[in-house]
């Protein structure tokens, strides 16, 4: 079989087999969740309940006015008791809503199938998908309203579903491929009638055999439908390089997807927006993989929105060892936790404890110039050169080297002999790089364009 | 050996000519005023003043671009010779140095969890707003120290720095870089700052700071001319009424409200 791929990239150790054979567990409501109000990328919402309300599930309590945003709902039934800034996985507090179960897991009222979801127009279907709060659920959190409205110049040819779940240890779009293959092509449907579209693709890993053979199974009476097989290397799930390893097409520097006619989605997207239509569910739960050598039951859980972790890891046998790290997300891109009784997110796809004989500390040591770096590289930039430039903070020239077409896959930083954080230095200049362009807005030195 | 002699020593007769005559042919004229404004500048080319150096300011000086007070490292000397130059009279502008609103050092405001990153406070507020305990706190990792360019800030990794009043120009570069805003500039005539800027209630202070601002009131009460308020849980000094006493530093309980020594120049 021949096997699309991307040039550059890395082959970190899967540990996929922790957690890969087993089943989703659905872990029962928990007896309080915390809904922060801000759960994928744009504009925070505002609450649309008090303290005190009773709410019911799936009911929606907070919503925004602006372009880019998900409204938040509530995942359990009960009484909101509070509304104040809690501790969220992305760092610093954010305004969230505490809901204390009672226990009687009621939905709200207009949760109902809806079997003639297919009759609905194009708008009709994005404002659903809006009031849902759906965002693709493979880690940016992006509204995918906003996602699956290309702009009219924009034709798009190609659907993509992605399943090649690259990073380390997660193993929940794997075990979704195989409970759910009906609901993930379902949704790829619903998406390709939506844009007009006449193609599809289901990408998956070839370190998956068993989703493969179902999908390709499930696909059998789809003409317009294929699934293919990549090769199985980080970071190949990134937007970018899947649309190169499948297409050969490039994405212009600073454009999106659309530029090349093609809409990238999570394959948890395809089955939350089949849900979203034919049940009329929201984004209320979905699916996370607890791992780790400090996990003692390491396994995929459905869990509910706004469950804190600790709740999950009590839920999957508690801590064991000496624990040194836990990252929400995978070993490459998650981010590093301090809290424990921090909630799960629309974004967050595992939670992973790693133990002190996991995790070392590094000393970084001078740039050999043995240009591993710029081999790995899936964007073929020269992320030596953000190490040399960061550490003296010349960020404008980082910015003239095109670290803003830097993904932040962190496979430079794995490679790196000499162990210099590479990836940090480059998001660090990205984050300069926007204050410094903010502040000439202010001042009226440039025009704010509108080219994102 | 002779030969040798002659052909280095006409060798360099020949370009010593054509230097002086390129010197001459190519000669940029500047501004005497330009010159002269030069020479009043300090020449620490910090760049606190906004121009390339000290000899951007001057040609911005010159060109009358620039306002005369700019220099802060030179001070109101500086601005009168400027204004002297240029004709043009300046207001006296008191004399201002750095001073750090933060004393949670490592004992006193414990890590929330091990940063393992780029050692620079503005790449290490990304990981949720910087490591230690407080999210106002100076996370101490020296970034105020290495845009110092007179050395004039005393630092312990880890811990917020001290600023030499002595070696301290008031020149800005370190509260520029700094992320957290825990550096500011006072005027040099107060003796008295409250080292906190946390805003939350004194309880959540307490639990993460054991020398921050828990908006007790003490000071505000035992302040003869009523020169302090609190304001969003923060003593506030009003420096236009404050004598200096030091009565506020004796009383505050956590120390937050310090004397600084602004002795030097």
């Amino acid at each position: 079989m021949k096997l699309f791929t991307f040039p550059g990239g890395i082959h970190p150790s899967g540990k996929k087999e922790l957690t890969c054979h087993q089943a989703v567990k659905v872990m029962p409501p928990p007896k309080m969740v915390v809904i922060p109000l801000l759960q994928h990328t744009g504009a925070i919402c505002e609450p649309l309940v008090q303290k005190g309300d009773k709410v019911k599930k799936g009911q929606k309590i907070g919503d925004s006015n602006s372009l880019i945003t998900a409204p938040v709902h509530a995942s359990l039934s009960g009484v909101v008791t509070d509304i104040r800034s809690y501790p969220h996985p992305l760092g610093n507090k954010v305004r969230s809503i505490i809901i204390e179960s009672d226990g009687l897991d009621q939905w709200a009222e207009d949760i109902k199938r809806d079997d003639n979801y297919f009759r609905l127009l194009p708008q009709e279907v994005r404002d659903k998908l809006r009031d849902k709060g759906l965002v693709g659920l493979g880690g940016a959190a992006f509204p995918t309203s906003v996602k699956l409205t290309p702009p009219a110049d924009k034709n798009i040819d190609v659907i993509i579903i992605n399943g090649c779940e690259c990073e380390p240890y997660l193993t929940c779009d794997h075990r979704l491929m195989l409970d759910n293959p009906r609901e993930i092509v379902e949704g790829l449907k619903i998406i390709m009638k939506l844009l007009d579209v006449g193609k599809g693709i289901i990408a998956i890993e070839d370190n998956k055999p068993e989703a493969i053979k179902l999908l390709s199974a499930t696909v059998k009476m789809e003409p317009n439908i294929e699934v293919v097989a990549v090769k199985t290397k980080y970071p190949q799930g990134a937007e970018k390089q899947l649309i190169k390893a499948l297409l050969k097409k490039e994405i212009p520097s600073g454009k999106l997807p659309f530029e090349v006619g093609v809409v990238v989605d999570n394959v948890g997207t395809a089955v939350a927006i089949y849900e979203a239509l034919r049940d009329n569910r929201p984004l209320i739960e979905r699916i996370i993989t607890v791992t780790g050598s400090g996990i003692k039951e390491p396994q995929n859980v459905k869990v509910r929105i706004g469950t804190l972790f600790s709740d999950v890891i009590a839920f999957c046998g508690g801590l064991q060892g000496d624990i040194a790290k836990v990252i929400m997300g995978g070993p490459m891109m998650g981010i590093a936790q301090y809290l424990l009784d921090v909630p799960v997110i629309k974004g967050t796809s595992g939670i992973l404890a790693l133990t002190a004989q996991e995790v070392k500390i590094v000393q970084a040591g001078p740039c050999i110039r043995c240009s591993k770096c710029i081999e790995s590289c899936p964007m073929n930039l020269t992320p030596y050169l953000y190490g040399l430039y960061g550490r003296r903070q010349e960020y404008e020239a980082m910015g003239k080297h095109n670290v803003a077409d830097c993904i932040e896959c962190g496979v430079c930083a794995y490679g790196c002999p000499a162990r210099i954080p590479l990836v940090q230095y480059a998001k660090w200049a990205k984050m300069e790089i926007a204050q410094a362009r903010k502040k000439k807005i202010e001042d009226g030195k440039i025009e704010k364009k509108d080219n994102r | 050996m002779i030969y040798a002699l002659l052909i280095l020593g006409g060798l360099g007769l020949i370009l010593g000519i054509g230097l002086a005559f390129a010197g001459q042919k190519f000669m940029v004229h500047m501004d005497p005023k330009q010159e002269e404004l030069l020479k009043a500048l300090p020449g620490a080319n910090c760049g606190a003043c906004g121009f390339p150096g000290c000899l951007g300011y001057a040609e911005a000086l010159a060109l009358g671009n620039a306002e005369p007070n700019k220099c802060s490292v030179g001070g109101y000397k500086t601005t009168k010779a400027i204004g002297h130059i240029l004709g043009v009279d300046v207001a006296e502008k008191v004399a201002e140095m750095a001073a750090v609103f933060c004393r949670g050092d490592r004992e006193s405001c414990a890590d929330k969890y091990i940063y393992d990153g780029i050692s620079d406070c503005r790449a290490a507020i990304a990981l949720s707003g910087g490591s230690k305990g407080c999210i106002y706190s100076c996370i101490g990792l020296g970034s105020c120290v290495r845009a110092c360019p007179f050395d004039a800030i005393e630092w312990v990794p880890g811990n917020p720095p001290k600023i030499n009043p002595a070696k301290c120009t008031g020149c800005g570069l370190c509260f520029k870089t700094c992320p957290k805003k825990v550096i500011g500039l006072i005027s040099r005539e107060h003796a008295v700052c409250v080292s906190c800027k946390n805003l939350d209630k004194g309880k959540e202070v307490r639990n993460v700071c054991k020398v921050g601002c828990i908006a007790c009131g003490a000071c505000v009460k035992i302040c003869p001319n009523k020169a302090i308020t609190l304001k969003d849980n923060l003593a506030v000094i009003d420096y236009s009424i404050c004598t200096g006493c030091g009565k506020c530093v004796e009383k505050c309980p956590t120390k937050t409200i310090i004397f600084i020594k602004a002795n030097g120049k």
